[in-house]
């Protein structure tokens, strides 16, 4: 793999990333408390998905943790149209 | 107006903000004997696992509970006395209400057999239960766990975790017979053997043997003895209907409610895990044991009871959880009868799934992952999906919308099709259209 395409699969990654937000499917939430648990900056994240609104914490890094560790699929990243704007 | 909850669950807390977005300046009070109050009961699963710290588990403070401006009473209400509206108490004044919702849940059916008495037999209904399971949790020993459904796998998936050697009895020769099917069944037996579970089939704990209080083993019916440190069983729950039984209250087997959510008695209400809760689409009375249900019942209630006249209509119901590892997803009816290892109705648990007309099934399995869609004239009337959860989404979307399906359903139906692929290929082409609307 070349330096350049090393480096594009990153820069993709993180407009990807930036482009989105987490968005919570709050019929399937038990509110068990994983994802703020596991939230590296603290985040209550339980709290959006029990009111069923999208993390808009400016402090929010989209780094996914929160996503891929809930137990029960509630969490999903969706693209903003603001955010993907700023990424280009 | 004076309105009184007695429970701690997630229909009681809901109950409350819905009362508040209505009337701001009533009195709310909320009556529980748990004393760990307000917490994620589906996340005990997690906090056996060791995946989450029992601090974790509470989805509010007591800042959020000052907002909702509501008082606390703890103490275990023991007579409803509908004639003077009036609550008692143990071991404290009499408490009047205008309006009352009972959302006390339900609780584990007790092990009946002989031994069931002895320390280290253990069920999974509250927090204090799941404590004394990990105290009683030793790496390198043995666990038996009887029972069925969801929380039989969380015991089993707990000890595991726990570093225990764990036996799983089942009564008849499958799991969870009456919502899985045969192959389904067989995928969550593969992996809990691939955890290191020993299933034993057939098998009916007759006895718990014990020395000094202690566990030492179980016998089974053919008087085999298993010989172990602990017992842990989930073997059904059952609504906690007494104190609306001594109230005089209808009941069959659960508090019945209409679609108001309201009992026999105009000023008392009833949701959650202890309500069966009128359905006018079917004319049935249903038993959902599930978190998002008893949440919207609680609200439902609570609007009624300020006043705001709402009706609940109940949802499909589903739930996603994890079977020996395997993340499953199930949605509307999947299955029908009864299964040996429980009696009545678990927890994480709806009686619709087990109302499957005739219908026609469409499968693809491999491995672990598995879909199954139980295909109706024109929707899809339920799905089961176990492991890879990509479907999991649009399916819940579909079958919960009530999708006309008719575009696909032909295709669904041939003969070793690829359902995933159809339904993925069905689902985006809806995007897109509704997309464009």
């Amino acid at each position: 793999m070349s330096l350049f395409s090393f480096l594009k699969r990153d820069t993709d990654k993180h407009k990807i990333l930036s482009s989105g937000q987490v968005v919570p499917d709050s019929s399937r939430c038990v509110q068990c408390g994983i994802c703020s648990y596991n939230c590296p900056i603290g985040i209550d994240v339980r709290t959006y998905a029990w009111r069923g609104e999208p993390v808009i914490n400016s402090q929010c890094l989209t780094c996914g943790e929160c996503v891929a560790r809930c137990p029960r699929g509630v969490l999903r990243f969706e693209k903003t149209e603001i955010f993907a704007k700023a990424a280009e | 107006m004076k309105y009184v909850m007695i429970g701690f669950g997630v229909a009681g807390v809901a109950a409350i903000e819905a009362i508040r977005s209505v009337d701001k300046t009533g009195e709310v009070i909320l009556v529980g004997d748990d004393p760990h109050g307000f917490y994620s009961r589906p996340g005990l699963a997690y906090y056996l696992t060791g995946e989450l710290h029992d601090k974790a588990l509470y989805p509010r403070t007591s800042d959020d509970f000052r907002r909702m401006k509501f008082s606390v009473v703890r103490g275990q209400v023991t007579k409803i006395l509908r004639e003077n509206q009036t609550l008692e108490i143990k071991d404290r004044p009499l408490l009047s209400y205008d309006r009352l919702l009972i959302a006390v849940g339900a609780q584990a059916i007790r092990l009946k057999v002989p031994g069931a008495d002895l320390e280290g037999v253990l069920k999974l209904d509250h927090m204090e239960d799941a404590k004394r399971i990990l105290k009683h949790a030793r790496r390198g020993q043995t666990a038996v766990v009887s029972g069925g459904g969801i929380t039989a796998l969380e015991l089993v998936e707990g000890l595991i975790a726990r570093g225990m050697k764990v036996h799983y009895l089942l009564r008849g020769d499958r799991y969870w017979s009456n919502v899985l099917d045969e192959q389904e069944s067989k995928i969550v037996e593969h992996s809990l053997q691939k955890e290191g579970v020993k299933l034993h089939y057939h098998s009916e704990l007759v006895e718990v043997t014990g020395r000094n209080g202690q566990v030492t083993g179980v016998r089974l019916q053919d008087d085999k003895i298993l010989k172990c440190d602990m017992v842990a069983y989930a073997i059904g729950i059952r609504p906690r209907v007494d104190l609306a039984k001594q109230a005089g209250l209808e009941i069959d087997r659960g508090i019945l409610v209409n679609e108001y959510l309201q009992t026999n008695d105009p000023n008392i209400y009833a949701a959650g895990d202890v309500a069966q809760v009128y359905d006018p689409s079917t004319g049935t009375s249903i038993i959902d044991s599930l978190w998002t249900p008893a949440r919207q019942q609680g609200y439902a209630a609570g609007l009624n009871m300020a006043g705001k006249k709402t009706k609940y209509t109940k949802s499909v119901p589903f739930n996603v959880t994890r079977l020996a590892g395997l993340t499953t997803t199930i949605i509307g009816t999947v299955g029908r009868g009864k299964d040996e290892d429980l009696l009545g109705i678990a927890r994480g648990d709806s009686e619709t799934w087990r109302q499957l007309p005739d219908a026609i099934v469409a499968q693809s399995g491999f491995e672990v992952n598995n879909l199954r869609l139980v295909v109706g004239e024109k929707t899809l009337l339920g799905a089961i999906i176990m492991g890879d959860q990509k479907l999991s989404f649009p399916l819940e979307k579909i079958v919960t919308g009530n999708m006309d399906i008719s575009s696909m359903r032909e295709s669904l139906l041939t003969p070793n099709a690829n359902v995933g692929d159809i339904v993925a290929d069905f689902w985006t082409k809806n995007q897109t259209v509704a997309g464009h609307a």
